[in-house]
């Protein structure tokens, strides 16, 4: 079999802190070489090049953080569907939460879902499994079996693992798996009836909020727990200062603590929710300016290992309703990079440290061969131009749902082509239809 | 103050927006232009004939999903009043737990082509949702904890016609359940856009975040709170809205935080007393301060209330007949 040239291309690869000029060749789905130094010309004379006109190639996204609808909210999203939509947004490589209906807690439910990813085929798609059965937060989910059936990671989803002596034995148990338990980081009993963040805004809204202080005390009484456990443990979508404090201050004492964010935590502030837009109500809230900056800092420094798209598909009408009823959730993976990106032009990130919080640094975490240019690796590839103009454009989404706050945003960067295991799964140029005087590279 | 106070004409186009969905974002100048208008009303109601034609062919729709007495019999004199084709519609809040009965309901309204619907909604924001789908003027008559305009505004033309002088450099004590009052909101707009001092009297349970930064000042006690007060503002404890337990019993509260004569003694000698009703006496109120009618503004304010819901819907949706052409 033959291989593939990817040459002229700005080769971003945050595992060699690499940002250069150079070529990258595959051969059977895997990277065979890359670099400045690869000598183009050197290739067999039937291998395909691909000519990336200087646009950069970095290695496929890894979103750690992804909803689906299928099995049981098939109106919402199916694998093929959010599949597509990964592609579209350079995802390579997803991880979907188990909390579909029925939920995901038992082995016959994971293989169900890896073999419908499987049959679409578009990406790679895992999953993690329940961390309690029926995410209930009471009895712990066959962490053994399920972690032997593929569960990269276990998680009750977008409920917080409330009770201390289950989230205890969790992280107990899974060190015999060097499993990893993850946390949506919020005492209940503090957000209450909360519908966004507390503060002004809130008041002047009439709506109920939700105090900072609520995600960084559950990330403080899990690190106690880490420290009695040594488990390893995964605060998902940290979005406070305070709680980047926290997670910085525990990598310090070299406990097994990662965590990550989503785009809209450092693109958005609670102001975003003003006029009662239902299209950034999320959960955990949108924060404060101050919180957001802190986010941001904490991406850059590295206390924030990941960017995840908490990619959640919500229709139209659980989102046109009053504030306090309307279902949370943004859809995120046609998103993730551009919004990304946005902090990368505004000097908020390195282009590196973005593309690492994206790939390199989640792979690490999830275990995944992937996330790097280096030779070995699957060619898992993304193929970007940071710099041309547009609009977002929630209406174009694959994804079933549009429910995006950044409908209509002005941004720059657009994805070129996601390739996964050497093959080509999106091409925006395909998508576009031919554009004649244009011309044809990548 | 009567109607022939106005020898200018107030002009047609008395306010700028199309609905009036709360008070914050509205500027001095478009609050007094209500407040003016109300005055005509004020004397007009008083009139043995007090029917006007300003709303003559107009369909007036008032929509409460929220049990409400006072408000909708106040909304429906006003409509009548002007002339206005004026229905009611009671929907429980049970029927409307499915929000996109909401809109729905919006929509089929709107098809009925209503000039103005008055409504009153248990969600904050509900009613700027429902003004975004219709074609018609909409009129925030309390949406949750957020607004309540025409409650502020009548408060407004009540004070400023028992002192015969403006709201501006009041002080305005505003006690009570602040967390989950959309009075209180809609009045701490109005009342620092007016230039009144501003004060917020509760344990700090009933106070929402963020409150000192709206230019309100804090208190714990009733004590410091009155002190040197020239209107205090007392508040329903809304325990129908609340979601646990923010004070530890009725007695407690009543006791440190129930207005009496007692605690009354801290204020202004010439402190004025409202309440936007209904009064749980004895909670946050002794009857005898309430019923006291030196003090007392609690009843004019049901009065009032009348009139400026009739300027809001003239301002609005009003035919060019003004209402003191017909008396002058």
């Amino acid at each position: 079999m033959t291989g593939t040239v990817y040459k002229n291309a700005r080769l971003l690869d945050p595992e060699n802190s690499m940002d250069a000029t150079g070529a990258l060749l595959v051969k059977d789905g895997y990277i065979v070489d890359s670099g400045p130094h690869v000598f183009v010309d050197a290739v067999q004379d039937d291998w395909e090049v691909v000519d990336c006109g200087g646009k950069c190639l970095a290695p496929g996204l890894i979103d750690m953080r992804v909803t689906t609808g299928e099995p049981g909210n098939e109106h919402l999203e199916t694998l093929a569907t959010v599949s597509q939509a990964a592609a579209a947004g350079g995802v390579t490589n997803m991880v979907c939460l188990p909390n579909t209906y029925p939920v995901v807690d038992d082995v016959a439910l994971l293989e169900f879902v890896e073999r419908r990813a499987a049959e679409v085929g578009l990406i790679s798609v895992h999953s993690y499994a329940a961390a309690t059965k029926g995410t209930r937060g009471e009895e712990m989910s066959e962490v053994g079996l399920l972690h032997e059936a593929g569960a990269l990671g276990f998680t009750d989803g977008s409920k917080a693992i409330s009770n201390a002596m289950v989230m205890r034995r969790l992280l107990s148990y899974a060190t015999v798996f060097d499993a990893l338990i993850i946390q949506h980081p919020e005492v209940r009993e503090l957000v209450g009836s909360g519908v966004m963040s507390e503060g002004e805004t809130a008041t002047r809204l009439g709506l109920t909020g939700i105090p900072a202080a609520a995600e960084v005390m559950m990330i403080e009484r899990d690190i106690r727990l880490v420290e009695i456990t040594h488990g390893r443990y995964h605060a998902s979508r940290v979005t406070t200062a305070q709680s980047v404090e926290a997670i910085a201050e525990a990598k310090a004492a070299g406990l097994p603590v990662t965590c990550d964010t989503a785009p809209h935590y450092f693109a958005l502030n609670e102001g975003a929710v003003n006029d009662y837009r239902t299209f950034a109500k999320v959960s955990p809230p949108l924060r404060t300016e101050e919180d957001r900056r802190a986010v941001l800092a904490g991406i850059a420094d590295g206390t924030i290992d990941a960017i995840a798209s908490d990619h959640t598909p919500r229709d139209q009408d659980s989102k046109r309703l009053p504030f306090d009823q309307a279902a949370h959730g943004v859809v995120g993976l046609e998103t993730m990079l551009t919004i990304t990106l946005e902090a990368v032009h505004n000097g908020g990130l390195t282009m590196l440290d973005a593309i690492a919080a994206l790939t390199q640094r989640p792979a690490r975490i999830l275990g995944l061969n992937a996330g790097t240019l280096a030779k070995g690796a699957a060619a898992d590839l993304l193929i970007f131009d940071p710099d041309i103009a547009s609009q977002i454009d929630a209406a174009k989404f694959q994804s079933k749902c549009k429910n995006s706050p950044f409908d209509g945003k002005p941004i720059q960067g657009r994805v070129l082509k996601t390739i996964r295991r050497g093959k080509t799964v999106f091409n925006h140029n395909a998508e576009e239809g031919p554009h004649p005087g244009r011309s044809a590279h990548a | 103050m009567t109607i022939n106070q106005y020898s200018e004409p107030i002009p047609k186009t008395v306010f700028r927006f199309r609905h009036l969905l709360g008070i914050e974002g509205l500027l001095r100048d478009d609050i007094e232009r209500l407040l003016d208008l109300s005055d005509v009303y004020v004397g007009a109601n008083r009139q043995s004939d007090k029917k006007h034609s300003n709303l003559r062919g107009r369909t007036q729709i008032n929509l409460f999903f929220e049990n409400s007495t006072r408000t909708r019999t106040s909304f429906e004199l006003a409509g009548k009043r002007l002339g206005a084709d004026v229905i009611n519609m009671s929907v429980g809040t049970s029927s409307i737990k499915k929000g996109e009965t909401l809109i729905d309901t919006a929509m089929t309204l709107n098809a009925m082509h209503p000039d103005v619907l008055v409504v009153r909604h248990p969600d904050s924001g509900s009613v700027h949702l429902l003004a975004e789908k219709v074609n018609c003027s909409v009129i925030n008559a309390g949406d949750g904890t957020h607004e309540h305009p025409t409650q502020a505004l009548l408060d407004a033309v009540t004070i400023r016609r028992r002192l015969g002088h403006g709201l501006e450099g009041l002080t305005v004590a505003i006690c009570g359940d602040i967390a989950h009052s959309r009075v209180a909101r809609s009045n701490i707009h109005l009342l620092s856009i007016m230039g009144a001092r501003l004060r917020a009297v509760a344990p700090p349970t009933l106070i929402p975040a963020g409150l000192d930064r709206m230019g309100v000042e804090l208190h714990y006690d009733m004590e410091t709170g009155l002190k040197d007060a020239d209107i205090i503002m007392m508040l329903r404890l809304q325990t129908e809205r609340m979601k646990g337990s923010y004070v530890p019993s009725i007695r407690e509260y009543y006791r440190l935080y129930g207005l009496d004569n007692d605690k009354l003694k801290a204020a202004n000698p010439n402190a004025l007393i409202m309440h936007p009703g209904p009064m749980n006496r004895g909670v946050e109120i002794d009857s005898e301060v309430a019923d006291d009618i030196d003090r007392s503004l609690i009843r004019e304010q049901v009065e009032v209330g009348v009139a400026v819901r009739m300027a809001c819907l003239e301002a609005l949706v009003g035919t060019q007949s003004q209402p003191w052409a017909k008396n002058n």
